[in-house]
């Protein structure tokens, strides 16, 4: 599985640390849904570090597209909404 | 559903809307490679207008910090004249730069990554569209336009998901220092109108400084005074000028007043 962070790079994962993304995801997730700036960001260094502690980086010239795509490590809580918008960040 | 899976499905969604689709889907091949090389060619631009950002803000740092230097020597004059309310007050000046030194070299720190960041991104987008180069000219010269279809899909799946990280990115980036540079216009507006001489009373230009110099400049007057008295009456000038640097001001005269008496 290939997980992209962005601004960043692409890891590849294995199914085993699927699992423990999922759940840091989660606590991410229910942070920006709460509004919890400092739970946000603590959680989204967690689940941005464990990416890349256990993911193997990708070839740079690789060109296979990400399965799951992650928020860059210093996105506000305000970016990350407009990210899930669709009017959002990413440019047309 | 899953932060993760939302943010990869939009962004998914979008890069596919990006591409412009030709009749021939191997003439889609060209477009796509005509936008990578627009992409990098203005992450470059965005690598070098950060790194001018960053230069400006490390001049200014430079320039405030020089003027602490200033501040920090005039307290030192002062106290060692005996005016402890002007070494009070330069110190206090002092301290008010001290804030924007400290919030400019964030600001540095700041340009500094997002510099590093986007050429690191600029390197990427480069490896990745030299591929796409590479498997486009395969396809262009393997398949048919209607075998082609698939392939072309696979390669641009890639390379459309890295151009809309990319192009976020210079966005990103260009939006941080929009916010620098008027802040970076401030202080330079600041530094030019003398302001900051004076951080106290704007305004008033640099009064600790003038204050000092007429004090100096009486005491070398009455210094060069007593000299002369004092070669006039014989005397050899050379103690004189050594008695400057460790006399203060009002000593030599009373001094060469006795001195030029009995003589």
């Amino acid at each position: 599985m290939i997980v992209r962070i962005l601004g960043e790079g692409q890891w590849e994962m294995s199914e085993e640390h699927l699992a423990g993304l999922n759940e840091l995801d989660e606590q991410v997730e229910a942070a920006v849904e709460a509004g919890d700036e400092v739970t946000f960001s603590n959680t989204l260094v967690a689940l941005l570090d464990a990416v890349r502690k256990r993911g193997t980086v990708l070839a740079e010239d690789s060109l296979h597209d990400s399965d799951l795509i992650l928020p860059p490590a210093d996105a506000s809580l305000e970016e990350v909404r407009e990210l899930l918008n669709d009017d959002g960040l990413i440019p047309g | 559903m899953s932060l993760m899976k939302r943010i990869s499905l939009i962004f998914r969604s979008k890069a596919s809307g990006a591409i412009d689709r030709a009749e021939d889907p191997r003439q889609t091949l060209d477009y796509s490679y005509q936008r990578q090389i627009e992409l990098l060619s203005k992450v470059r631009r965005g690598v070098a207008d950060v790194a001018t950002s960053r230069k400006r803000v490390e001049l200014q740092a430079n320039q405030l910090e020089q003027q602490s230097q200033k501040l920090h020597d005039q307290a030192q004059k002062a106290l060692s004249m005996g005016r402890e309310d002007l070494a009070r007050e330069a110190l206090t000046r002092k301290s008010g730069l001290t804030g924007q030194i400290t919030d400019l070299k964030a600001q540095q720190a700041q340009l500094q990554g997002e510099e590093e960041k986007l050429t690191l991104a600029s390197q990427r987008l480069q490896a990745k569209v030299e591929s796409f180069r590479t498997r486009k000219e395969t396809i262009k010269a393997t398949y048919t336009a209607a075998e082609a279809q698939t392939k072309i899909n696979e390669a641009f799946s890639g390379i459309s998901e890295e151009m809309g990280d990319v192009g976020m990115a210079v966005q990103r980036a260009e939006d941080k220092t929009a916010q620098m540079q008027a802040r970076a216009g401030a202080i330079d507006e600041l530094i030019s109108s003398g302001a900051l001489d004076d951080v106290s009373q704007v305004g008033g230009g640099d009064d600790i400084s003038r204050e000092l110099d007429a004090m100096s400049s009486d005491s070398d007057v009455e210094t060069e005074l007593a000299a002369l008295k004092a070669g006039s009456s014989g005397s050899t000038p050379p103690p004189a000028i050594e008695a400057t640097d460790a006399t203060p001001q009002a000593q030599p005269e009373p001094q060469s007043r006795e001195k030029g008496g009995p003589a």
